[in-house]
Protein backbone atom coordinates (compact mmCIF):
# COMPACT_ATOMS: atom_id res chain seq x y z
CA UNK A 1 0.00 0.00 0.00
CA UNK A 2 2.41 2.69 0.96
CA UNK A 3 4.29 1.79 -2.05
CA UNK A 4 1.86 2.96 -3.83
CA UNK A 5 0.77 5.81 -1.92
CA UNK A 6 4.03 7.39 -1.15
CA UNK A 7 5.29 8.30 -5.06
CA UNK A 8 1.74 10.78 -5.40
CA UNK A 9 3.68 13.70 -7.22
CA UNK A 10 4.48 13.42 -10.57
CA UNK A 11 3.71 9.58 -12.37
CA UNK A 12 1.40 8.70 -10.07
CA UNK A 13 -0.97 11.54 -10.99
CA UNK A 14 -3.20 10.27 -13.09
CA UNK A 15 -3.60 7.43 -10.17
CA UNK A 16 -4.13 10.05 -7.58
CA UNK A 17 -6.68 12.57 -10.40
CA UNK A 18 -8.85 8.50 -10.56
CA UNK A 19 -8.84 7.56 -7.73
CA UNK A 20 -10.33 11.32 -6.58
CA UNK A 21 -12.85 10.94 -9.73
CA UNK A 22 -14.60 7.64 -7.93
CA UNK A 23 -13.95 8.70 -4.40
CA UNK A 24 -15.07 12.03 -4.76
CA UNK A 25 -18.84 11.54 -7.27
CA UNK A 26 -20.88 10.36 -4.62
CA UNK A 27 -20.04 13.67 -2.57
CA UNK A 28 -22.83 15.86 -1.77
CA UNK A 29 -23.21 19.19 -4.58
CA UNK A 30 -24.44 22.08 -3.35
CA UNK A 31 -27.00 22.04 -6.24
CA UNK A 32 -28.57 19.37 -4.69
CA UNK A 33 -30.25 21.05 -1.62
CA UNK A 34 -31.49 22.65 -4.72
CA UNK A 35 -35.03 20.28 -4.60
CA UNK A 36 -34.86 20.06 -1.26
CA UNK A 37 -35.20 23.82 -0.45
CA UNK A 38 -37.90 24.50 -3.05
CA UNK A 39 -39.99 21.67 -1.70
CA UNK A 40 -39.88 23.54 1.93
CA UNK A 41 -40.76 27.03 0.30
CA UNK A 42 -43.32 25.70 -1.83
CA UNK A 43 -44.82 24.65 2.06
CA UNK A 44 -44.90 28.13 2.97
CA UNK A 45 -45.88 29.81 -0.41
CA UNK A 46 -48.87 27.38 -1.55
CA UNK A 47 -50.28 26.73 1.85
CA UNK A 48 -53.75 26.04 0.28
CA UNK A 49 -52.61 23.67 -2.57
CA UNK A 50 -50.57 21.18 0.02
CA UNK A 51 -52.92 17.97 -0.34
CA UNK A 52 -52.02 18.70 -4.58
CA UNK A 53 -48.10 18.83 -2.93
CA UNK A 54 -48.14 15.83 -1.25
CA UNK A 55 -49.26 14.10 -4.35
CA UNK A 56 -46.29 15.54 -6.25
CA UNK A 57 -44.25 14.29 -3.89
CA UNK A 58 -45.22 10.71 -3.78
CA UNK A 59 -44.77 10.68 -7.30
CA UNK A 60 -41.61 11.91 -7.29
CA UNK A 61 -41.26 8.91 -5.04
CA UNK A 62 -42.75 6.62 -7.66
CA UNK A 63 -40.77 8.12 -10.46
CA UNK A 64 -37.39 7.75 -8.50
CA UNK A 65 -38.55 3.64 -8.02
CA UNK A 66 -38.59 3.27 -11.87
CA UNK A 67 -35.54 5.29 -12.15
CA UNK A 68 -33.89 2.94 -10.16
CA UNK A 69 -34.74 0.25 -12.40
CA UNK A 70 -35.27 1.78 -15.84
CA UNK A 71 -32.40 4.55 -16.02
CA UNK A 72 -29.96 3.16 -13.68
CA UNK A 73 -30.09 -1.20 -14.39
CA UNK A 74 -31.77 -0.34 -18.10
CA UNK A 75 -35.48 -2.79 -17.05
CA UNK A 76 -37.80 -1.68 -19.27
CA UNK A 77 -41.41 -1.96 -17.34
CA UNK A 78 -45.04 -1.11 -18.48
CA UNK A 79 -46.05 -2.32 -15.47
CA UNK A 80 -44.61 -0.57 -12.61
CA UNK A 81 -48.27 0.81 -11.62
CA UNK A 82 -48.47 -3.07 -9.95
CA UNK A 83 -45.98 -2.59 -7.04
CA UNK A 84 -47.90 1.10 -6.28
CA UNK A 85 -51.29 -0.53 -6.68
CA UNK A 86 -50.16 -3.29 -4.36
CA UNK A 87 -48.56 -0.91 -1.56
CA UNK A 88 -51.68 1.13 -1.88
CA UNK A 89 -53.95 -1.83 -1.19
CA UNK A 90 -51.97 -3.07 1.51
CA UNK A 91 -52.09 0.38 3.38
CA UNK A 92 -55.64 0.15 2.73
CA UNK A 93 -56.59 -3.24 3.92
CA UNK A 94 -54.71 -2.39 6.55
CA UNK A 95 -56.71 -0.25 8.38
CA UNK A 96 -59.95 -1.29 6.82
CA UNK A 97 -59.74 -5.36 7.38
CA UNK A 98 -57.38 -5.11 10.21
CA UNK A 99 -57.85 -2.16 12.20
CA UNK A 100 -54.18 -1.24 11.99
CA UNK A 101 -54.13 2.22 11.77
CA UNK A 102 -50.94 3.47 12.35
CA UNK A 103 -49.68 4.94 9.32
CA UNK A 104 -45.76 4.50 9.63
CA UNK A 105 -46.01 0.70 10.07
CA UNK A 106 -48.74 0.49 7.68
CA UNK A 107 -45.56 2.21 4.95
CA UNK A 108 -43.88 -0.87 5.70
CA UNK A 109 -46.01 -3.35 5.47
CA UNK A 110 -46.52 -2.24 2.20
CA UNK A 111 -43.09 -2.12 1.23
CA UNK A 112 -42.91 -5.59 2.26
CA UNK A 113 -45.81 -6.42 0.09
CA UNK A 114 -44.23 -5.56 -3.11
CA UNK A 115 -41.38 -6.29 -2.20
CA UNK A 116 -42.24 -10.14 -2.09
CA UNK A 117 -44.31 -9.64 -5.21
CA UNK A 118 -41.41 -7.97 -7.02
CA UNK A 119 -38.87 -10.52 -6.19
CA UNK A 120 -41.33 -13.49 -7.88
CA UNK A 121 -42.47 -11.26 -10.84
CA UNK A 122 -39.09 -10.38 -10.95
CA UNK A 123 -37.29 -13.95 -10.48
CA UNK A 124 -39.95 -15.70 -13.96
CA UNK A 125 -39.69 -11.79 -15.67
CA UNK A 126 -36.25 -10.58 -15.76
CA UNK A 127 -35.10 -14.06 -17.87
CA UNK A 128 -36.62 -11.32 -20.48
CA UNK A 129 -35.49 -7.95 -22.02
CA UNK A 130 -37.05 -5.79 -24.39
CA UNK A 131 -40.17 -6.20 -26.00
CA UNK A 132 -41.30 -9.09 -24.48
CA UNK A 133 -40.43 -7.77 -21.38
CA UNK A 134 -42.23 -4.73 -21.40
CA UNK A 135 -45.39 -7.16 -22.71
CA UNK A 136 -45.13 -9.35 -19.43
CA UNK A 137 -44.77 -6.50 -17.09
CA UNK A 138 -47.84 -4.92 -18.58
CA UNK A 139 -50.01 -8.32 -18.94
CA UNK A 140 -48.99 -8.82 -15.09
CA UNK A 141 -50.05 -5.27 -14.03
CA UNK A 142 -53.60 -6.03 -16.06
CA UNK A 143 -54.06 -9.35 -14.33
CA UNK A 144 -53.80 -7.74 -10.76
CA UNK A 145 -55.87 -5.09 -11.32
CA UNK A 146 -58.90 -7.91 -12.74
CA UNK A 147 -57.89 -10.22 -10.04
CA UNK A 148 -58.70 -6.66 -7.83
CA UNK A 149 -62.17 -6.83 -9.34
CA UNK A 150 -63.05 -10.31 -9.04
CA UNK A 151 -62.44 -9.94 -4.71
CA UNK A 152 -64.89 -6.97 -4.71
CA UNK A 153 -65.55 -7.48 -1.77
CA UNK A 154 -62.19 -7.29 -0.21
CA UNK A 155 -60.98 -4.21 -2.73
CA UNK A 156 -64.09 -2.40 -3.12
CA UNK A 157 -63.62 -3.02 -7.15
CA UNK A 158 -63.49 0.55 -8.93
CA UNK A 159 -65.77 2.07 -6.36
CA UNK A 160 -62.81 1.38 -4.19
CA UNK A 161 -62.46 1.49 -0.56
CA UNK A 162 -63.40 5.27 0.82
CA UNK A 163 -63.06 6.80 4.59
CA UNK A 164 -59.91 5.44 5.68
CA UNK A 165 -59.03 6.22 8.97
CA UNK A 166 -55.47 6.29 10.39
CA UNK A 167 -54.01 7.22 13.74
CA UNK A 168 -52.11 10.77 13.94
CA UNK A 169 -48.41 10.75 12.84
CA UNK A 170 -46.06 9.26 15.49
CA UNK A 171 -49.02 9.43 17.63
CA UNK A 172 -48.75 13.87 17.36
CA UNK A 173 -49.74 15.33 14.49
CA UNK A 174 -53.38 14.95 13.44
CA UNK A 175 -54.49 15.00 9.86
CA UNK A 176 -55.76 19.28 9.06
CA UNK A 177 -58.01 20.01 6.40
CA UNK A 178 -55.41 21.68 4.48
CA UNK A 179 -53.25 18.66 4.03
CA UNK A 180 -50.03 20.73 5.93
CA UNK A 181 -48.98 16.93 7.87
CA UNK A 182 -49.96 14.81 4.83
CA UNK A 183 -46.88 17.31 2.97
CA UNK A 184 -44.06 17.37 5.22
CA UNK A 185 -44.81 13.35 6.03
CA UNK A 186 -44.49 12.79 2.11
CA UNK A 187 -41.59 14.92 2.26
CA UNK A 188 -39.80 13.58 5.22
CA UNK A 189 -40.48 10.02 3.73
CA UNK A 190 -39.17 10.72 0.04
CA UNK A 191 -36.44 12.30 1.80
CA UNK A 192 -35.25 9.38 3.46
CA UNK A 193 -35.83 6.24 0.48
CA UNK A 194 -34.36 9.67 -1.95
CA UNK A 195 -31.14 9.08 0.39
CA UNK A 196 -31.24 5.29 0.19
CA UNK A 197 -31.61 5.46 -3.33
CA UNK A 198 -28.28 7.64 -3.96
CA UNK A 199 -26.42 5.51 -1.85
CA UNK A 200 -27.41 2.55 -3.78
CA UNK A 201 -26.65 3.99 -7.06
CA UNK A 202 -23.31 5.15 -5.95
CA UNK A 203 -22.05 1.45 -4.52
CA UNK A 204 -20.38 -1.25 -6.20
CA UNK A 205 -23.77 -2.70 -6.52
CA UNK A 206 -24.85 0.23 -8.21
CA UNK A 207 -21.77 0.49 -10.25
CA UNK A 208 -22.57 -3.80 -11.43
CA UNK A 209 -25.94 -2.21 -12.72
CA UNK A 210 -24.67 0.16 -15.14
CA UNK A 211 -22.61 -2.72 -16.47
CA UNK A 212 -25.50 -4.59 -16.96
CA UNK A 213 -27.29 -1.50 -18.32
CA UNK A 214 -24.39 -0.70 -20.99
CA UNK A 215 -23.43 -4.27 -21.81
CA UNK A 216 -25.08 -7.43 -20.38
CA UNK A 217 -23.02 -10.03 -22.64
CA UNK A 218 -19.51 -8.26 -20.86
CA UNK A 219 -20.94 -8.51 -17.53
CA UNK A 220 -21.70 -12.22 -18.05
CA UNK A 221 -17.95 -12.75 -19.59
CA UNK A 222 -16.42 -10.86 -16.03
CA UNK A 223 -18.27 -13.63 -13.55
CA UNK A 224 -21.24 -11.58 -12.71
CA UNK A 225 -24.55 -12.94 -11.52
CA UNK A 226 -26.53 -10.72 -13.64
CA UNK A 227 -29.86 -12.56 -12.91
CA UNK A 228 -29.40 -11.95 -9.16
CA UNK A 229 -28.40 -8.41 -9.64
CA UNK A 230 -31.30 -6.98 -11.63
CA UNK A 231 -33.98 -9.64 -9.53
CA UNK A 232 -32.41 -7.52 -6.19
CA UNK A 233 -32.78 -3.95 -7.58
CA UNK A 234 -36.52 -5.58 -9.19
CA UNK A 235 -37.29 -5.64 -5.70
CA UNK A 236 -35.70 -2.85 -3.93
CA UNK A 237 -37.82 -0.61 -6.84
CA UNK A 238 -40.77 -2.31 -6.16
CA UNK A 239 -40.84 -1.89 -2.27
CA UNK A 240 -40.37 2.09 -3.06
CA UNK A 241 -43.00 1.94 -5.26
CA UNK A 242 -44.94 0.27 -3.03
CA UNK A 243 -44.35 2.66 -0.63
CA UNK A 244 -45.13 5.69 -2.86
CA UNK A 245 -48.83 3.71 -3.22
CA UNK A 246 -49.06 3.75 0.41
CA UNK A 247 -48.43 7.08 1.10
CA UNK A 248 -51.42 7.47 -2.00
CA UNK A 249 -53.81 5.69 0.23
CA UNK A 250 -52.56 7.21 3.63
CA UNK A 251 -52.99 10.95 1.74
CA UNK A 252 -55.96 10.47 0.47
CA UNK A 253 -57.71 8.24 2.74
CA UNK A 254 -58.90 6.30 -0.34
CA UNK A 255 -58.06 4.07 -2.87
CA UNK A 256 -59.85 2.54 -6.03
CA UNK A 257 -58.13 0.21 -8.68
CA UNK A 258 -57.42 2.99 -10.99
CA UNK A 259 -54.19 2.59 -8.88
CA UNK A 260 -53.46 -0.35 -11.15
CA UNK A 261 -54.66 1.43 -14.41
CA UNK A 262 -52.07 1.57 -16.98
CA UNK A 263 -52.43 5.15 -17.33
CA UNK A 264 -50.49 4.94 -14.00
CA UNK A 265 -47.83 2.95 -15.19
CA UNK A 266 -47.55 5.16 -18.54
CA UNK A 267 -47.63 8.33 -16.92
CA UNK A 268 -44.54 7.49 -14.20
CA UNK A 269 -42.65 6.71 -17.08
CA UNK A 270 -43.42 9.97 -19.21
CA UNK A 271 -42.41 11.82 -16.17
CA UNK A 272 -39.15 9.68 -16.44
CA UNK A 273 -38.41 10.79 -19.85
CA UNK A 274 -39.28 14.20 -19.53
CA UNK A 275 -36.83 14.78 -16.61
CA UNK A 276 -34.23 12.67 -17.78
CA UNK A 277 -33.72 8.84 -16.54
CA UNK A 278 -30.63 7.74 -15.03
CA UNK A 279 -29.88 11.05 -12.88
CA UNK A 280 -31.69 10.82 -9.93
CA UNK A 281 -32.95 13.86 -9.82
CA UNK A 282 -34.69 13.62 -13.11
CA UNK A 283 -37.63 11.92 -10.94
CA UNK A 284 -38.04 15.06 -9.00
CA UNK A 285 -38.19 17.63 -12.50
CA UNK A 286 -40.60 15.12 -14.44
CA UNK A 287 -42.52 14.71 -11.81
CA UNK A 288 -43.03 18.39 -10.98
CA UNK A 289 -43.78 19.36 -14.72
CA UNK A 290 -46.03 16.21 -15.23
CA UNK A 291 -48.20 16.92 -12.30
CA UNK A 292 -48.64 20.84 -12.57
CA UNK A 293 -49.40 20.73 -16.33
CA UNK A 294 -51.91 17.76 -15.62
CA UNK A 295 -53.18 20.02 -13.13
CA UNK A 296 -53.19 23.47 -14.44
CA UNK A 297 -54.22 22.26 -17.97
CA UNK A 298 -56.71 19.91 -16.70
CA UNK A 299 -58.93 22.74 -15.39
CA UNK A 300 -58.77 24.61 -18.91
CA UNK A 301 -59.62 22.22 -21.18
CA UNK A 302 -60.49 18.36 -18.93
CA UNK A 303 -60.97 16.63 -22.11
CA UNK A 304 -57.68 18.24 -24.20
CA UNK A 305 -55.23 18.31 -21.34
CA UNK A 306 -52.88 15.18 -22.28
CA UNK A 307 -52.57 16.58 -25.73
CA UNK A 308 -49.79 18.91 -24.57
CA UNK A 309 -48.16 16.45 -22.02
CA UNK A 310 -47.66 14.58 -25.60
CA UNK A 311 -46.77 17.49 -26.85
CA UNK A 312 -43.85 17.76 -24.56
CA UNK A 313 -43.23 14.05 -24.59
CA UNK A 314 -42.47 13.76 -28.54
CA UNK A 315 -40.38 17.14 -28.50
CA UNK A 316 -38.33 16.28 -25.07
CA UNK A 317 -37.48 12.51 -27.53
CA UNK A 318 -36.61 15.03 -30.15
CA UNK A 319 -34.46 17.55 -28.97
CA UNK A 320 -34.03 16.23 -25.57
CA UNK A 321 -33.23 12.52 -25.29
CA UNK A 322 -31.77 12.99 -22.22
CA UNK A 323 -34.72 14.83 -20.80
CA UNK A 324 -34.87 18.09 -19.35
CA UNK A 325 -31.90 17.44 -16.69
CA UNK A 326 -29.64 16.52 -19.74
CA UNK A 327 -30.34 19.32 -21.55
CA UNK A 328 -29.25 21.34 -18.58
CA UNK A 329 -26.31 19.71 -18.23
CA UNK A 330 -25.66 20.20 -21.81
CA UNK A 331 -26.16 23.47 -21.61
CA UNK A 332 -24.06 24.10 -19.02
CA UNK A 333 -21.58 22.33 -20.42
CA UNK A 334 -21.04 24.53 -23.66
CA UNK A 335 -20.98 27.17 -20.59
CA UNK A 336 -17.91 25.81 -19.63
CA UNK A 337 -16.52 24.72 -22.74
CA UNK A 338 -16.55 28.50 -24.00
CA UNK A 339 -15.42 30.09 -21.21
CA UNK A 340 -12.24 28.10 -20.72
CA UNK A 341 -9.68 29.04 -23.85
CA UNK B 1 0.93 -32.32 -14.64
CA UNK B 2 -2.85 -31.94 -15.86
CA UNK B 3 -3.11 -29.30 -18.52
CA UNK B 4 -4.83 -25.70 -17.22
CA UNK B 5 -7.63 -26.71 -20.33
CA UNK B 6 -8.40 -29.88 -21.84
CA UNK B 7 -11.15 -30.34 -24.57
CA UNK B 8 -12.21 -33.77 -25.02
CA UNK B 9 -14.38 -34.49 -27.84
CA UNK B 10 -16.33 -31.40 -28.33
CA UNK B 11 -19.66 -31.41 -30.40
CA UNK B 12 -22.27 -28.53 -30.86
CA UNK B 13 -24.97 -28.36 -33.78
CA UNK B 14 -27.99 -26.64 -34.02
CA UNK B 15 -30.01 -29.18 -35.50
CA UNK B 16 -28.66 -30.79 -38.82
CA UNK B 17 -25.35 -28.09 -38.28
CA UNK B 18 -22.82 -29.32 -36.55
CA UNK B 19 -20.73 -26.06 -35.73
CA UNK B 20 -18.29 -27.94 -34.12
CA UNK B 21 -17.05 -31.82 -34.53
CA UNK B 22 -15.16 -33.76 -32.29
CA UNK B 23 -12.53 -31.10 -31.38
CA UNK B 24 -10.08 -31.96 -29.02
CA UNK B 25 -7.65 -29.73 -27.80
CA UNK B 26 -5.17 -29.33 -24.91
CA UNK B 27 -3.42 -26.23 -23.10
CA UNK B 28 -1.11 -26.51 -20.52
CA UNK B 29 -0.02 -24.08 -18.05
CA UNK B 30 1.69 -21.25 -20.16
CA UNK B 31 0.66 -22.23 -23.51
CA UNK B 32 0.78 -20.05 -26.22
CA UNK B 33 -1.62 -21.92 -28.64
CA UNK B 34 -3.47 -20.22 -31.71
CA UNK B 35 -6.36 -21.22 -33.69
CA UNK B 36 -6.58 -20.48 -36.67
CA UNK B 37 -8.89 -21.49 -39.96
CA UNK B 38 -11.07 -19.79 -42.81
CA UNK B 39 -14.27 -18.04 -41.67
CA UNK B 40 -17.11 -19.72 -40.23
CA UNK B 41 -14.47 -22.65 -39.22
CA UNK B 42 -16.24 -22.62 -35.99
CA UNK B 43 -13.44 -20.48 -33.98
CA UNK B 44 -15.76 -17.78 -32.42
CA UNK B 45 -18.29 -20.97 -31.56
CA UNK B 46 -14.93 -22.80 -29.69
CA UNK B 47 -14.79 -20.20 -27.56
CA UNK B 48 -18.52 -19.25 -26.44
CA UNK B 49 -18.38 -23.27 -25.53
CA UNK B 50 -15.17 -22.65 -23.63
CA UNK B 51 -16.73 -19.95 -21.60
CA UNK B 52 -20.25 -21.39 -21.23
CA UNK B 53 -21.91 -19.02 -23.51
CA UNK B 54 -22.90 -21.98 -25.13
CA UNK B 55 -23.51 -25.59 -23.70
CA UNK B 56 -21.84 -28.42 -25.88
CA UNK B 57 -23.98 -31.74 -27.33
CA UNK B 58 -21.40 -33.89 -26.27
CA UNK B 59 -17.64 -33.92 -25.35
CA UNK B 60 -15.60 -32.65 -21.70
CA UNK B 61 -14.14 -29.42 -21.14
CA UNK B 62 -11.73 -29.28 -18.14
CA UNK B 63 -10.23 -26.97 -15.90
CA UNK B 64 -7.32 -27.87 -14.25
CA UNK B 65 -8.62 -31.40 -14.49
CA UNK B 66 -11.77 -29.95 -13.49
CA UNK B 67 -14.93 -30.84 -15.32
CA UNK B 68 -16.66 -27.45 -16.06
CA UNK B 69 -18.84 -28.89 -19.37
CA UNK B 70 -22.08 -27.66 -17.67
CA UNK B 71 -21.48 -25.20 -15.17
CA UNK B 72 -22.83 -21.53 -15.82
CA UNK B 73 -20.56 -18.88 -17.41
CA UNK B 74 -20.14 -16.81 -14.23
CA UNK B 75 -18.82 -20.11 -12.21
CA UNK B 76 -16.42 -20.84 -15.24
CA UNK B 77 -15.40 -17.08 -14.62
CA UNK B 78 -14.67 -17.48 -11.34
CA UNK B 79 -12.54 -20.25 -11.52
CA UNK B 80 -10.14 -18.28 -14.08
CA UNK B 81 -11.45 -18.30 -17.56
CA UNK B 82 -11.74 -14.75 -19.24
CA UNK B 83 -12.02 -13.89 -22.98
CA UNK B 84 -11.86 -10.75 -25.24
CA UNK B 85 -14.56 -10.46 -28.05
CA UNK B 86 -13.76 -10.03 -31.72
CA UNK B 87 -16.43 -7.33 -31.98
CA UNK B 88 -15.82 -5.01 -28.86
CA UNK B 89 -18.49 -5.62 -25.73
CA UNK B 90 -17.69 -2.50 -23.33
CA UNK B 91 -19.40 -0.59 -21.18
CA UNK B 92 -19.51 2.06 -23.93
CA UNK B 93 -20.86 4.69 -21.61
CA UNK B 94 -18.88 4.36 -18.65
CA UNK B 95 -15.07 5.70 -17.80
CA UNK B 96 -11.88 3.41 -18.80
CA UNK B 97 -11.15 2.90 -15.14
CA UNK B 98 -15.02 1.70 -14.23
CA UNK B 99 -14.94 -0.78 -17.61
CA UNK B 100 -12.27 -2.72 -15.72
CA UNK B 101 -13.28 -1.91 -12.06
CA UNK B 102 -16.53 -3.98 -12.89
CA UNK B 103 -14.04 -6.95 -13.47
CA UNK B 104 -11.55 -6.66 -10.29
CA UNK B 105 -15.04 -6.15 -8.17
CA UNK B 106 -16.56 -9.30 -9.56
CA UNK B 107 -13.41 -11.49 -9.09
CA UNK B 108 -12.50 -9.99 -5.66
CA UNK B 109 -16.86 -10.46 -4.80
CA UNK B 110 -17.42 -6.56 -3.47
CA UNK B 111 -19.84 -5.82 -6.40
CA UNK B 112 -22.79 -7.04 -4.23
CA UNK B 113 -22.14 -4.21 -1.60
CA UNK B 114 -25.06 -1.84 -1.18
CA UNK B 115 -24.13 0.55 1.45
CA UNK B 116 -20.47 2.06 0.74
CA UNK B 117 -19.54 4.53 -2.11
CA UNK B 118 -17.84 2.13 -5.20
CA UNK B 119 -15.13 4.81 -4.53
CA UNK B 120 -14.40 3.46 -1.10
CA UNK B 121 -13.11 0.56 -2.36
CA UNK B 122 -9.61 1.21 -2.45
CA UNK B 123 -8.11 -2.18 -2.75
CA UNK B 124 -10.38 -2.67 -6.36
CA UNK B 125 -9.62 0.70 -7.39
CA UNK B 126 -5.55 -0.17 -6.69
CA UNK B 127 -5.94 -3.09 -9.05
CA UNK B 128 -8.24 -1.69 -11.32
CA UNK B 129 -5.59 1.15 -11.78
CA UNK B 130 -2.29 -0.99 -11.91
CA UNK B 131 -3.94 -3.29 -14.92
CA UNK B 132 -4.62 -0.16 -16.35
CA UNK B 133 -0.91 1.00 -16.11
CA UNK B 134 0.53 -2.44 -17.00
CA UNK B 135 -1.17 -1.65 -20.25
CA UNK B 136 -0.32 2.48 -20.29
CA UNK B 137 -3.88 3.25 -20.16
CA UNK B 138 -3.97 5.01 -17.00
CA UNK B 139 -3.90 8.13 -18.76
CA UNK B 140 -6.93 7.51 -20.51
CA UNK B 141 -8.89 6.26 -17.12
CA UNK B 142 -11.19 9.25 -16.82
CA UNK B 143 -11.85 9.04 -20.62
CA UNK B 144 -15.15 7.33 -21.28
CA UNK B 145 -14.84 4.47 -23.55
CA UNK B 146 -16.72 5.31 -26.27
CA UNK B 147 -14.99 8.36 -27.00
CA UNK B 148 -11.56 6.47 -27.25
CA UNK B 149 -9.73 5.54 -30.82
CA UNK B 150 -10.64 2.03 -32.07
CA UNK B 151 -7.19 1.08 -30.71
CA UNK B 152 -7.17 1.95 -27.46
CA UNK B 153 -10.86 0.67 -26.74
CA UNK B 154 -8.92 -2.81 -28.00
CA UNK B 155 -6.72 -2.65 -25.07
CA UNK B 156 -9.48 -2.09 -22.90
CA UNK B 157 -11.10 -5.10 -24.15
CA UNK B 158 -7.82 -7.02 -23.50
CA UNK B 159 -7.78 -4.84 -19.89
CA UNK B 160 -11.19 -5.91 -18.60
CA UNK B 161 -10.34 -9.65 -19.16
CA UNK B 162 -6.61 -9.05 -17.47
CA UNK B 163 -8.33 -7.53 -14.62
CA UNK B 164 -10.34 -11.29 -14.09
CA UNK B 165 -7.04 -12.39 -13.13
CA UNK B 166 -7.28 -15.60 -15.69
CA UNK B 167 -5.20 -19.01 -15.66
CA UNK B 168 -6.60 -19.82 -19.00
CA UNK B 169 -7.27 -16.20 -21.06
CA UNK B 170 -9.18 -16.56 -24.87
CA UNK B 171 -8.16 -13.78 -27.22
CA UNK B 172 -10.98 -13.88 -30.17
CA UNK B 173 -8.97 -11.72 -32.79
CA UNK B 174 -7.52 -8.97 -30.66
CA UNK B 175 -5.62 -6.76 -33.54
CA UNK B 176 -9.06 -6.94 -35.62
CA UNK B 177 -9.87 -3.75 -36.91
CA UNK B 178 -6.84 -1.95 -35.74
CA UNK B 179 -5.34 -0.21 -38.43
CA UNK B 180 -2.11 -2.02 -38.85
CA UNK B 181 0.08 1.22 -37.55
CA UNK B 182 -1.38 0.57 -34.24
CA UNK B 183 -1.76 -2.69 -33.76
CA UNK B 184 1.75 -3.25 -32.83
CA UNK B 185 1.10 -1.54 -29.59
CA UNK B 186 -1.81 -4.57 -28.92
CA UNK B 187 0.37 -7.46 -30.13
CA UNK B 188 3.39 -6.12 -28.15
CA UNK B 189 0.45 -6.14 -24.87
CA UNK B 190 -0.14 -9.60 -25.98
CA UNK B 191 3.27 -10.84 -26.14
CA UNK B 192 4.35 -8.82 -22.93
CA UNK B 193 1.18 -11.14 -20.83
CA UNK B 194 2.24 -13.22 -17.94
CA UNK B 195 4.13 -16.13 -19.00
CA UNK B 196 1.74 -18.82 -16.80
CA UNK B 197 -1.43 -18.16 -18.01
CA UNK B 198 -2.69 -20.22 -20.71
CA UNK B 199 -3.32 -18.58 -24.04
CA UNK B 200 -5.33 -19.59 -26.84
CA UNK B 201 -5.14 -16.83 -29.65
CA UNK B 202 -7.43 -16.57 -32.78
CA UNK B 203 -5.57 -14.51 -35.38
CA UNK B 204 -5.73 -14.03 -38.96
CA UNK B 205 -2.51 -12.84 -39.70
CA UNK B 206 0.06 -15.52 -39.89
CA UNK B 207 3.26 -13.92 -39.19
CA UNK B 208 1.59 -12.71 -35.68
CA UNK B 209 0.70 -16.61 -35.13
CA UNK B 210 4.19 -17.88 -36.03
CA UNK B 211 5.46 -15.15 -33.84
CA UNK B 212 3.30 -15.11 -31.04
CA UNK B 213 2.49 -19.22 -30.52
CA UNK B 214 4.17 -22.56 -30.49
CA UNK B 215 1.29 -24.46 -31.04
CA UNK B 216 -1.27 -24.19 -33.50
CA UNK B 217 -4.73 -25.88 -34.23
CA UNK B 218 -6.38 -25.30 -38.11
CA UNK B 219 -9.66 -25.31 -37.17
CA UNK B 220 -12.26 -26.08 -41.07
CA UNK B 221 -15.89 -26.75 -40.89
CA UNK B 222 -15.95 -27.01 -36.80
CA UNK B 223 -13.29 -29.73 -37.05
CA UNK B 224 -10.24 -30.03 -36.41
CA UNK B 225 -7.90 -30.58 -39.54
CA UNK B 226 -4.32 -30.77 -37.99
CA UNK B 227 -2.38 -28.95 -35.20
CA UNK B 228 1.57 -28.69 -34.85
CA UNK B 229 4.69 -26.09 -34.32
CA UNK B 230 5.19 -23.40 -36.39
CA UNK B 231 7.30 -24.79 -38.58
CA UNK B 232 4.95 -28.18 -39.46
CA UNK B 233 2.24 -25.78 -39.94
CA UNK B 234 3.86 -23.57 -42.20
CA UNK B 235 4.98 -26.41 -44.55
CA UNK B 236 1.53 -28.24 -44.60
CA UNK B 237 0.33 -28.54 -47.95
CA UNK B 238 -3.45 -29.11 -46.74
CA UNK B 239 -3.20 -26.02 -44.52
CA UNK B 240 -1.95 -24.10 -47.28
CA UNK B 241 -4.78 -25.18 -49.85
CA UNK B 242 -7.17 -23.81 -47.12
CA UNK B 243 -5.59 -20.59 -46.99
CA UNK B 244 -5.30 -19.61 -50.26
CA UNK B 245 -9.22 -20.34 -50.51
CA UNK B 246 -9.08 -23.83 -52.94
CA UNK B 247 -11.30 -26.62 -52.68
CA UNK B 248 -10.13 -28.80 -49.98
CA UNK B 249 -12.00 -32.44 -49.96
CA UNK B 250 -11.77 -33.11 -46.37
CA UNK B 251 -10.59 -36.58 -45.76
Amino acid sequence: MAAIDTPATAPADPHARARAYLARRHRFGVWETLPWLLALAAFFLFPDRMTFGSQVLLMVLFALSLDLILGFAGIVSLGHAAFFGLGAYAAALLTQRWGWEEPISGLVAAAAVAAVAGAASGWLLLRYRGLTLLVLTLATTIMLQELGNLLRDLTGGYDGLPGLTFTPLLGLFDYDLYGHVNYLYALAVLFVLFMAVRMIVYSPFGQTLAGIRENVARMHAVGSPVHLRLVTVYTIAAAIAGVAGALFTQTNAYVTLGVFDFDNSAGVMVMLILGGAGRLYGAFVGAVIYMVLQDVLSKASPQYWQFAVGLLLVLTVLFARRGLLGLIEDTARLFVRERKP
Amino acid sequence: MTDALEIRNLHKSFGALAVARDIALALPKGARHALIGPNGAGKTTLVNLITGVLRPSAGQILLDGEDITVLPQAARTRRGVARTFQINQLFRGLTVLENVYLAVAERMRTSHRLWRPAGAEREVIDQALAQLEALRLADDALRLVRELPYGRQRLVEIAIALAQKPRVLLLDEPAAGVPSSESHLILDAVGALDPEIAILIIEHDMDVVFRFASRITVLVAGAVLTEGGPQEIRADERVRAVYLGQEFAHG
